[in-house]
């Protein structure tokens, strides 16, 4: 097994005043590989863009406990005047609204020039080429003409393909994207989603793929992680989520999508919502939503339990069910 | 079965002509020459990208904006002549649900007071006894327990809100509900939930939905037939299965294929438009979609193709559709 590129291991992050903490990251555990693409799924509440803000430090929680490795190295020892290296050139990030993160003044070629400047590229014809270079890989038509243009003089789907090409200008080993093409009308999110695909392939990096749709990250990503209100509760490769998916969150939330050939029968529902951030401390946070619970799951967090070589899901329901009592995370 | 609603060549047309600064116009063609019926007790869906002029369409439906030409006429009445006042009375016959209940509604009122408010104005319920006796019992048809009826918007979830916004809509009986992307903000989990509730609701009141939205697993699951926009015309329409399985028109048969879904083994078919939807304040001449249509000829720059008819119920506007062989089983 080749060494993991991003490794988070029992991640916990608090929000509010340390007398009075809400916990909304708990105990959250899971790696990338070099050149993987890894989802990371859940609804409003689940704590995933907490989680992908805090592998870039730039949550305003407290990371109370726990290990963030890049490379070997855990960020949340690193002083802050290393991070700026860090982000950018090791790790990128794009968000859902483009405009909240481009400069509305400065010119795209400025922007992406900026951030190659910023990452040792002191040539400025160099750094010229490379910004034509990169929005040219992002599929900007006339990239050499739109290096004056402005943020403001770009479609929803091109402002998201600026993003991609300033993130990615520096080649970093992995692209974290948060909700990237959830503002997008569906033509475009899929030509957001190609060219990620392409970007990847061409330049071999990482991507964590942060999203509530699972047919996006079915599209991207090799490997999904599930969360629930702050805990990782599923764990898997692809088709293995899609076809035998183990926590009954995970089933829930298949099944509720409305599907092909499905048309007459009514959606299936998870009862209730998701609970408060932080107000379960005990216990499985799925439980009282959850059709298969019993008396355990009310008194002790399940472990991940080792369903196959690729697949661990936090349930002693199921993992009793399939004989399952190896804990552990999935390779 | 007869239409409940009809809109025939319906256009709206918003800006003034010669802007404030003189020289070009302004002018943003909305809706073009729609027309389309709804049927009694039928859940007719409208899809298409931002800006296609859905939402406009549906809110021109119950004249919460004037159109500039054609007409619309609700159970045999043309709407478009009514007065102000006569228009109002009409709008306890058609309701609408919005992606945010709430967003135009008072947050200090509490929820019975939203709820009892259409009952007040149409004269549904006689004193505060019974208008309170109302509310609650719509209060249950959405799923929430009655005593929310004291408590304010902001304690809501956005599952309830919507199902609030949905004893709103429903407490006048209506015959026809707009529903503009009632369930685009709520989680897959939530959105389930409120998908079941409008489908209970329709089944036993027997009203019709205009459903607007942009995710098209959940018009394919909640629709009986579809009807496409592109640049505020509709480019086709007709029953959901032909729609889904033989979409006749380049760009339905795009938009279907760019859709994800959480399937395994379902990328390869995708087809990838070119560039972006052109601005509404500059449609392309001819067929509107010829700029990004993988298939248009010189012709589509020129003509501009009818809706004609392609399939029994199934119409397509464009110079290459042909007519459509009934599909079998699992064609796609």
């Amino acid at each position: 097994m080749t060494p993991d590129l991003l490794r988070l291991t029992d991640v916990t992050i608090e929000f509010g005043s340390p007398k009075k903490p809400i916990r909304v990251v708990e105990g959250v555990s899971f790696s990338i590989g070099r050149g993987e693409s890894v989802g990371l799924v859940g609804e409003s509440g689940s704590g995933k863009s907490v989680t992908s803000l805090a592998i870039m430090r730039l949550i305003g929680g407290r990371v109370v406990q726990g290990r963030i490795e890049f490379e070997g190295r855990n960020l949340l020892d690193l002083p802050a005047s290393a991070l700026p290296e860090i982000r950018g050139r090791d790790i990128a990030m794009i968000f859902q609204e483009p405009m909240s993160s481009l400069n509305p003044l400065m010119t795209v070629g400025d922007q992406i020039g900026e951030a190659l400047l910023l990452h040792g590229w002191r040539d400025r014809t160099k750094r010229r080429e490379r910004t034509i270079e990169m929005l040219r890989l992002v599929g900007i038509p006339n990239a050499e003409g739109r290096l004056g243009a402005y943020p403001h003089q770009f479609s929803g789907g091109m402002r998201q393909r600026v993003m991609i090409a300033m993130a990615v200008a520096c080649e970093p080993k992995l692209l974290i994207a948060d909700e990237p093409t959830t503002a997008l009308d569906v033509t475009i999110q899929a030509q957001v989603l190609d060219l990620m695909k392409t970007v990847r392939r061409e330049l071999g990096m990482a991507i964590l793929l942060i999203s509530h749709d699972l047919g996006v990250i079915a599209d991207v990503c090799e490997r999904v992680v599930v969360m629930y209100a702050g805990r990782v509760v599923e764990e898997a490769d692809i088709r293995t989520i899609l076809t035998r998916p183990q926590h009954p969150y995970t089933r829930g939330l298949l099944r509720s999508v409305p599907r092909r050939g499905h048309e007459a029968e009514r959606l299936y529902q998870i009862p209730g919502s998701v609970p408060p951030a932080g107000s379960i401390r005990q216990g499985c946070p799925f439980r009282d939503r959850c059709e298969l619970a019993v008396s355990r799951c009310a008194e002790e967090m399940p472990p991940m339990f080792r369903f196959g070589p690729s697949q661990s899901a936090a349930c002693w329901v199921t993992a009793a069910a399939e004989g399952v009592t190896q804990a552990g995370a999935a390779a | 079965m007869t239409a409940l609603i009809r809109a025939e060549n319906l256009g709206k047309t918003f800006g003034a002509t010669g802007g404030w600064f003189g020289g070009g116009s302004d002018q943003v063609r909305a809706v073009d020459g729609v027309t389309f019926d709804v049927d009694a007790g039928e859940t007719l869906a409208l899809v298409g990208e931002s800006g296609c002029g859905k939402s406009t369409l549906g809110r021109l439906l119950l004249r919460l904006i004037d159109p500039t030409d054609g007409t619309i006429r609700f159970e045999g009445q043309d709407v478009t002549r009514l007065s102000s006042a006569e228009m109002r009375m009409m709008r306890q016959r058609m309701q609408i649900i919005f992606q945010d209940p709430f967003g135009s509604l008072s947050p200090r009122r509490t929820i019975g007071q939203i709820i009892g408010e259409p009952l007040e104005i149409f004269g549904l319920t006689r004193g505060r006894r019974a208008r309170r006796d109302r509310v609650a019992e719509l209060l249950q048809q959405v799923g929430l327990p009655p005593a929310y009826m004291d408590r304010l918007p902001r304690q809501f979830s956005g599952g309830q809100r919507q199902r609030v916004g949905i004893a709103r809509a429903i407490a006048v009986n209506p015959a026809f509900i707009v529903a503009d992307e009632p369930v685009s903000a709520l989680d897959v989990s939530i959105q389930a939930q409120i998908i079941n509730l409008m489908q209970d609701l329709q089944r036993d009141a027997g009203f019709s939905y205009l459903f607007i939205a942009h995710d098209l697993a959940v018009v394919r699951h909640i629709a009986d037939r579809v009807a496409v926009m592109y640049l505020g015309r509709i480019v086709e329409v007709g029953p959901k299965r032909l729609i889904y399985d033989a979409p006749q028109h380049p760009y339905t048969q795009a938009l279907l294929s760019a859709a994800p879904e959480p399937e395994v083994d379902t990328v390869s078919r995708r087809i990838i438009l070119k560039g972006d939807v052109p601005s509404p304040s500059n449609i392309p001449p001819g067929c509107s979609f010829h700029t990004r249509c993988p298939i248009a000829q010189e012709v589509c720059r020129r003509d501009r193709p009818p809706l004609a008819q392609v399939a029994p119920g199934q119409l397509a506007a464009c110079h290459f559709a042909r007519p459509n062989p009934i599909p079998t089983g699992n064609a796609a």
